[in-house]
C-alpha cells in the first residue's frame, strides 16, 4: 500500500481546478502539504475512512486554499499498527515533504512515531488518546484537538455522581491502554464525588461474546463502558438481550457511542447516556456545515473521528493565516499551532494548553429515537474542559499516568 | 446460582454457532488434509450476503439459506479451479487460502465499509424467556434447536447414506478409495462447497448477536481451529463435542478467570496436541 497521489487526487473532489491548471500557475506557490496517516485496511479502517471523510469534507468546503495558499493532501495507509504508521510517517516526510501530518489513529501508532516527528521537528495533529504524549512526556511537535482518553470520562463520573446520584457503579472496558485510561478517569472523579467503582471488567479486544462478562456485572447503579471501533455494537445487543439495560443504566465513552456508530445500532441504544467531545446534533455554525457536506458527499452521519480532522483542518487554516510564508518554518507552525484558539468548530470554542491538549467543551449526550433515526441528544455541556478536569495540574502530572490499576480501586467487591 | 444458569445456556448457543463454524472445516480438513484459512472468511462473506439480503427485507431463514447456497459456488469454484491444483502440498495451499482470506477481507471493506453491520433479530424471535427471573434470549435457544438439526441432517447424512460412505472412505484412505472406484475428486468439490456453505449459514445466524464488520474472519478462524484440533480433524462427533467444549471453556473461562480468556482456550487444545495429537476423536491416519 503505497501512498497513492492519484487516490488522493481523486478523493479531492474539488480539484478539477488544481490538476487543469497549466503548470506555470501551479509553481507559483509550491502548495502547502497535509499527509494524513489513516487506517484504510483492517479492522480500524471505519474510523480511518472517516478520518479523511473529515478532512476532504473541510478541504471541499475551502477550495482547497487555506488563506490563499493552496493545499494538497497526501493520504497513506497505515495498515493500523506501529511499523506501518512508522514507515508511512518516514514516507511522507522524507518522500513528500509534507508541512504537518495528521492522524495517525490509534494510541499504538502515535507511540511508535513521537519521536520522529521531534527529530524531524514535523507538526503533527492526532486524534489518538494516548494521555501522556500530552502529559508527562509533552512533545512540542504535537497537538490533539479531540481529547485524552480520560478527557470526557472525568464529565461522565461527575454527571453520574452530581446529576443521576448514582453511588455503585461497574466499568467495563477492552483490556488495553485506551481502555484502563477511560475507566480510570471515570472512577477518579466519580469516587472524588462520593460514588464507589465496586466492579471493572476487562475482556480482550477480541471478544465474540460479551455475555460471561455482562453476567458478572452484579448489584450496581449503572455501569459505564469504554468499548471501542464494533465492540460497543456486540456489547449493547447483548446487554440488551440479556434484560439488564431495563434495570441498570448504561453509560458510555465517546468511542461507545461515536455519532457515525449510530446506522449500526439499534433499540438496545436508546437511552444510552454517553460523554463525548464532538455532538452531530451541536449547533454551531461551523458544525451545521460540516454536517451537511457530509451528509451531501459521503450520506453519512459525521462523529469523532471525521469531526476531529475537520477541526485540525481549522487549526492549520488559522496557523496559515497568522504565520503568511513563515509557515514553512515546521518549528514556527508546530509553536503557532498550540496558540491557535478558535471559537468556531464543530465541537465549539477549542484552544490548547501548554502541552498540546484541547480545552474544550465536553456533551453529555442522551440517545433517543427522532423520526425513525437515533440521534444523540446534547442534555448537558460542559465547557472548556482540560485534560486536568479541575485538578491541580502539578499533582496531576505528578501522580502516575492513568492505567488498569491507577488510581487503585479500593472499593472493589 | 442466576450466574451459572445464564452461562450454561449461553454456552450452548455459543456451542451451537461453533459447531456450524467447525463442522465444514473439519470435512474438509478431514478429507483433503486442506487447512482451509479461508474459512473464518467464508462465515464473515457469508454473514454480509446475509444483512445485504436481510436490509432488502428478505425472510431471515430464507437469507442464511441462500447465503449458505452462494458460498457452496463461490466455495466450489475456488476448490475446482484453484485447490484442486495444489493437491498434497500443504505449505502452497496455507498460502492460498491465506491469501483468499486477505482479498476477501479487503473486497468486503470495500463493498460494506467498516462499519459494523448487526442486523435485527427476526421479529418473531425477538425477546427473551424469562424463567425464575433469569433472561434467555429466544433466538439463542433457536440457534442452538438449528444447530441440532443440521448435527442430526450431517450426522444422518454422513453414517447413512451411501454419499456419506464415500466421504467416509475418503477420509480414511483417499486413494484406495479411488482404486475402489469413488471419485474422491468429485466428492471434494462437493465437501468444499458443502464447507463453505455451512460456514456461511453460521455468519448469517451469527449475525444477529455477533454482528458482521472486518476482522470478524480472523475472530472466527481460530475458534475453527481450537474446536477441530479438539475434536479431530474428520469427525462430525468430534466438532460437535469440541465446539460445546469450547462453548463452556469460553462462558465459564471468562466469568471465573477474566484475566486468562486466551489461557483457558488455547491451553487445552495444546494438552490435546500434547497428548492425542488426533485430537478427542480422531482417527489416527498413517
Amino acid at each position: 500500500m503505497v501512498v497513492k497521489r492519484r487516490t488522493i487526487l481523486k478523493g479531492m473532489l474539488g480539484t478539477t481546478a488544481l490538476i487543469a491548471a497549466p503548470a506555470v500557475l501551479r509553481a507559483q506557490a509550491a502548495p502547502f502539504k497535509i499527509g494524513l496517516l489513516t487506517v484504510k485496511t483492517g479492522p480500524l479502517a471505519q474510523g480511518g475512512i472517516q478520518m479523511e471523510q473529515g478532512i476532504a469534507t473541510f478541504l471541499k468546503e475551502k477550495n482547497n486554499t487555506l488563506s490563499g495558499r493552496k493545499v494538497e493532501l497526501l493520504v497513506a495507509d497505515t495498515g493500523g499498527n506501529p511499523a506501518g504508521a512508522k514507515t508511512k510517517a518516514q514516507e511522507v516526510v522524507e518522500r513528500d515533504n509534507v508541512n504537518v501530518i495528521l492522524g495517525p489513529l490509534a494510541a499504538f501508532e502515535l507511540l511508535a512515531i513521537t519521536d520522529y516527528v521531534r527529530d524531524k521537528q514535523t507538526p503533527l495533529i492526532s486524534l489518538a488518546a494516548a494521555e501522556d504524549v500530552t502529559q508527562r512526556k509533552a512533545n512540542p511537535f504535537v497537538i490533539r484537538p479531540s481529547a485524552t482518553s480520560a478527557q470526557t470520562c472525568h464529565a461522565m463520573g461527575d454527571y453520574a455522581a452530581k446529576d443521576l446520584k448514582f453511588k455503585r457503579a461497574a466499568t467495563i472496558s477492552e483490556d488495553f491502554a485506551f481502555g484502563y485510561e477511560q475507566m480510570a478517569g471515570f472512577q477518579r472523579v466519580f469516587e472524588d464525588n462520593g460514588g464507589k467503582v465496586v466492579k471493572k471488567l476487562w475482556p480482550p479486544l477480541v471478544t465474540p461474546d460479551y455475555t460471561p462478562y455482562i453476567a458478572q456485572l452484579g448489584n450496581v447503579d449503572c455501569v459505564f463502558n469504554g468499548f471501542a471501533g464494533s465492540n460497543p455494537v456486540k456489547f449493547m445487543r447483548a446487554y440488551a438481550d440479556l434484560g439488564v439495560k431495563t434495570k441498570i443504566p448504561l453509560l458510555a465513552g465517546w468511542t461507545a457511542m461515536d455519532d457515525a456508530l449510530l446506522r449500526s445500532l439499534g433499540d438496545e441504544a436508546v437511552g444510552v447516556l454517553s460523554a463525548a467531545w464532538y455532538s452531530a446534533d451541536f449547533e454551531s455554525e461551523s458544525n451545521k456545515r460540516f454536517v451537511a457536506g457530509m451528509q451531501k458527499d459521503y450520506n453519512v452521519l459525521p462523529g469523532g473521528y471525521s469531526a476531529g480532522m475537520y477541526i485540525a483542518g481549522q487549526c492549520v487554516e488559522a496557523a496559515i493565516a497568522k504565520l503568511g510564508d513563515k509557515v514553512n518554518d515546521r518549528k514556527a507552525l508546530a509553536d503557532e499551532l498550540h496558540s491557535v484558539s478558535l471559537t468556531d468548530t464543530p465541537r465549539g470554542p477549542v484552544k490548547f494548553d501548554k502541552y498540546g491538549n484541547v480545552v474544550g467543551d465536553v456533551f453529555i449526550r442522551k440517545c433517543e429515537r427522532k423520526g425513525g433515526k437515533l440521534v444523540n441528544t446534547v442534555i448537558k455541556r460542559y465547557p472548556n474542559v482540560g485534560q486536568f478536569w479541575t485538578y491541580d495540574e502539578k499533582a496531576f502530572l505528578a501522580a502516575p499516568v492513568y492505567a488498569r490499576d491507577q488510581p487503585p480501586a479500593k472499593n472493589l467487591e | 446460582m442466576n450466574l451459572w444458569l445464564t452461562l450454561a445456556v449461553n454456552s450452548i448457543a455459543l456451542g451451537g454457532l461453533l459447531f456450524l463454524l467447525s463442522a465444514g472445516f473439519s470435512l474438509i480438513f478431514g478429507l483433503m488434509r486442506i487447512p482451509n484459512l479461508m474459512h473464518g472468511s467464508f462465515f464473515m462473506l457469508g454473514a454480509y450476503f446475509g444483512v445485504t439480503f436481510l436490509s432488502r427485507g428478505m425472510n431471515f431463514w430464507l437469507a442464511a439459506l441462500l447465503s449458505g447456497a452462494a458460498m457452496a459456488v463461490i466455495g466450489g469454484v475456488i476448490e475446482r479451479f484453484l485447490l484442486r491444483r495444489l493437491e498434497g502440498q500443504v505449505l502452497p495451499q496455507v498460502l492460498l487460502t491465506l491469501g483468499f482470506a486477505f482479498i476477501i477481507g479487503d473486497i468486503s471493506l470495500m463493498v460494506w465499509t467498516g462499519d459494523p453491520w448487526q442486523p435485527a433479530t427476526p421479529a418473531h424471535l425477538q425477546g427473551a424467556l424469562q424463567v425464575a427471573g433469569l433472561f434467555f434470549p429466544i433466538f439463542r435457544l433457536v440457534m442452538v434447536g438449528v444447530a441440532v438439526v443440521i448435527a442430526i441432517a450431517l450426522w444422518l447424512m454422513v453414517d447413512w447414506t451411501r454419499l456419506g460412505a464415500m466421504i467416509r472412505a475418503g477420509v480414511d484412505d483417499a486413494p484406495i478409495a479411488r482404486v475402489v472406484g469413488i471419485k474422491v475428486s468429485q466428492l471434494f468439490t462437493l465437501v468444499f462447497a458443502l464447507g463453505a456453505a455451512l460456514a456461511a449459514f453460521a455468519g448469517v445466524i451469527g449475525a444477529p448477536y455477533l454482528s458482521v464488520y472486518p476482522g470478524l474472519d480472523f475472530e472466527m478462524l481460530p475458534l475453527a481451529l481450537i474446536v477441530v484440533i479438539l475434536g479431530g480433524s474428520g469427525s462430525l462427533l468430534g466438532a460437535l463435542v469440541g465446539s460445546f467444549l469450547i462453548g463452556f471453556l469460553y462462558n465459564f473461562g471468562q466469568a471465573m478467570f477474566p484475566d486468562l480468556a486466551y489461557v483457558i482456550l488455547f491451553l487445552p487444545m495444546l494438552l490435546v496436541l500434547v497428548l492425542r495429537p488426533q485430537g478427542l476423536f480422531g482417527r489416527v491416519v498413517s
